[in-house]
């Protein structure tokens, strides 16, 4: 096994990821960025859309395009990107077992930044398993990075942005989309993108859910249901389809897998995905110098991870005396400005809410707890 | 009607994961150690949110609670060949 000793060590080279290691490596500290894909970027790259927002949060740019310009200035700030590499764990002093080219190393790092992002939800259903159901995340890949159609007729299953969005990508790469099902009795995303969607024909079943996919082989059709306020179905609603393709965009859960072996404490926020880590305002969890960003603290969306990821970087910075209090607290105040303004309005309040619940709640447990701190002894730092 | 399949990799129907939790597995582990389900391929990536669902219906648990599987080394796939070298011994 090879032995690697860096200042700060990434896992994940995505939005969160990439931030924090330009923000760290420009401060001057030594940074390894690793990563499972064979391209940095995380989501960005797939996502050919423009963004919203603030002008500083590149609001009308789309989100490859961002992508571009972070990459860039990741490779000026002199942090290396490790991809097509595993980390595949966490051992008790914090050392991280990756996997790089066939070889395997053991990476010493005084500050972890473990930003996993997030995995997609899955449902069960009858012929759930059939090939031709899929994530709807899955599929954008397929269209955007591999330019690759999954299927010819897709039932979208989900109207959150993830589920209009990719609808609308996947009528652009030339499919037919014949619908889209949601649980709930409204539409879950943005109204602009759901306008889009209707002003295109394409039809909004609310209330309704999937009672079947069927097919020999493969998904050859699909059947859904309108449910009542309880989910249960509605005899004699149901409407048939048919479809090749059936796309799943039915919420996000956090890749916590890292987090939790490091021995991080958690909270409980469903609107965040479930099980998320707790942490302070400098991303800092419960176990000392390991720092989260991104979705794997609670699902949100590429701008909010590109800020904690700055923040992250930066408290990692200021800790190894790379940045003074000083300059860090000048630098911290401005990222939570922005954060501020990405977690507000109509779709964002709810997020800021519950992130000031979650940073709460981490206060509260550093009160009648000492942050664990197994990495002084074994690293000397 | 077939029954569903929850965890693909292992192939774990919904009636066995509901065997499970009346044989007693209140936790996701309990189910992964009665069942499989979660121990192939994917490590549960597919199925650990709905077993978790499962269990919080059955037992009245709330999901909270229900934690996910412990985490293990590793937590992706890897050919053992490069941790442990190329000899057999």
């Amino acid at each position: 096994m090879r032995e690697i000793v860096t200042d700060v060590a990434i896992v994940g080279a995505g939005s969160a990821g990439l931030s924090a290691a330009y923000q760290a490596a420009s401060a001057g500290a030594d940074v390894l960025v690793i990563d499972e894909n064979a391209r940095p970027g995380g989501q960005l790259f797939k996502q050919i859309h423009k963004f919203f927002g603030s002008k500083e949060h590149q609001a009308g740019t789309r989100g490859f395009a961002i992508g571009e310009q972070l990459l860039a200035k990741v490779e000026q700030s002199g942090a290396k990107v490790w991809l097509d590499s595993l980390v595949y764990g966490l051992l008790p002093d914090k050392s991280m077992g990756v996997i790089s080219q066939g070889l395997n190393y053991s990476v010493k790092a005084k500050k972890i930044i473990i930003a996993s992002g997030a995995k997609e939800n899955y449902m069960a259903f009858p012929g759930s398993t059939l090939p031709g159901v899929m994530g709807a995340g899955a599929a954008q890949t397929m269209i955007n990075v591999n330019r690759v159609l999954p299927g010819e007729r897709i039932l979208m299953v989900g109207s959150g942005n993830v589920g209009l969005i990719v609808s609308y990508q996947l009528m652009q790469a030339g499919a037919e989309v014949v619908g889209i099902v949601e649980g709930a009795p409204k539409i879950g995303g943005y109204g602009v993108h759901a306008g889009k969607i209707r002003r295109a024909g394409v039809p909004i079943y609310v209330g309704h859910t999937v009672d079947c996919v069927f097919g020999e082989e493969e998904v050859e059709g699909a059947r859904i249901v309108a449910v009542d306020e309880k989910w249960n179905k509605i005899p004699g609603t149901e409407k048939t389809f048919d479809v090749d393709t059936v796309c799943l965009a039915v919420g996000l859960n956090p890749m916590t897998e890292l987090v939790w072996m490091a021995g991080c404490k958690f909270d409980f926020i469903p609107s965040f995905g479930g099980h998320v880590p707790l942490h302070d305002e400098n991303m800092e969890t419960t176990v000392k110098g390991v720092y989260v960003a991104g979705d794997v603290t609670g699902v949100e969306e590429a701008s909010s991870a590109m800020e904690e990821g700055n923040m992250a970087g930066v408290a990692a910075a200021e800790a190894l005396g790379y940045l003074s209090a000083e300059e860090a607290d000048k630098r911290k105040q401005q990222i939570m400005e922005r954060l501020n303004t990405l977690r507000s309005g109509m779709f964002g309040a709810g997020r800021r809410t519950s992130k000031e619940k979650q940073i709460q709640d981490m206060h509260t447990y550093l009160e009648s707890h000492k942050r664990t701190d197994p990495q002084e002894e074994v690293l000397g730092v | 009607m077939e029954d569903i399949i929850i965890c693909r990799c292992q192939e774990v129907t919904r009636q066995d994961i509901l065997d499970a939790i009346a044989d007693g597995a209140t936790t996701v582990d309990g189910v992964k150690r009665r069942t499989r389900a979660g121990m192939g391929l994917c490590q549960g990536k597919t199925c650990e949110r709905l077993v978790a669902r499962m269990i919080a219906e059955q037992t009245g648990r709330p999901l909270s609670e229900i934690v996910p599987p412990k985490s293990r080394i590793p937590v992706r796939p890897v050919k053992i060949g490069i941790i442990g070298g190329e000899q057999d011994e």
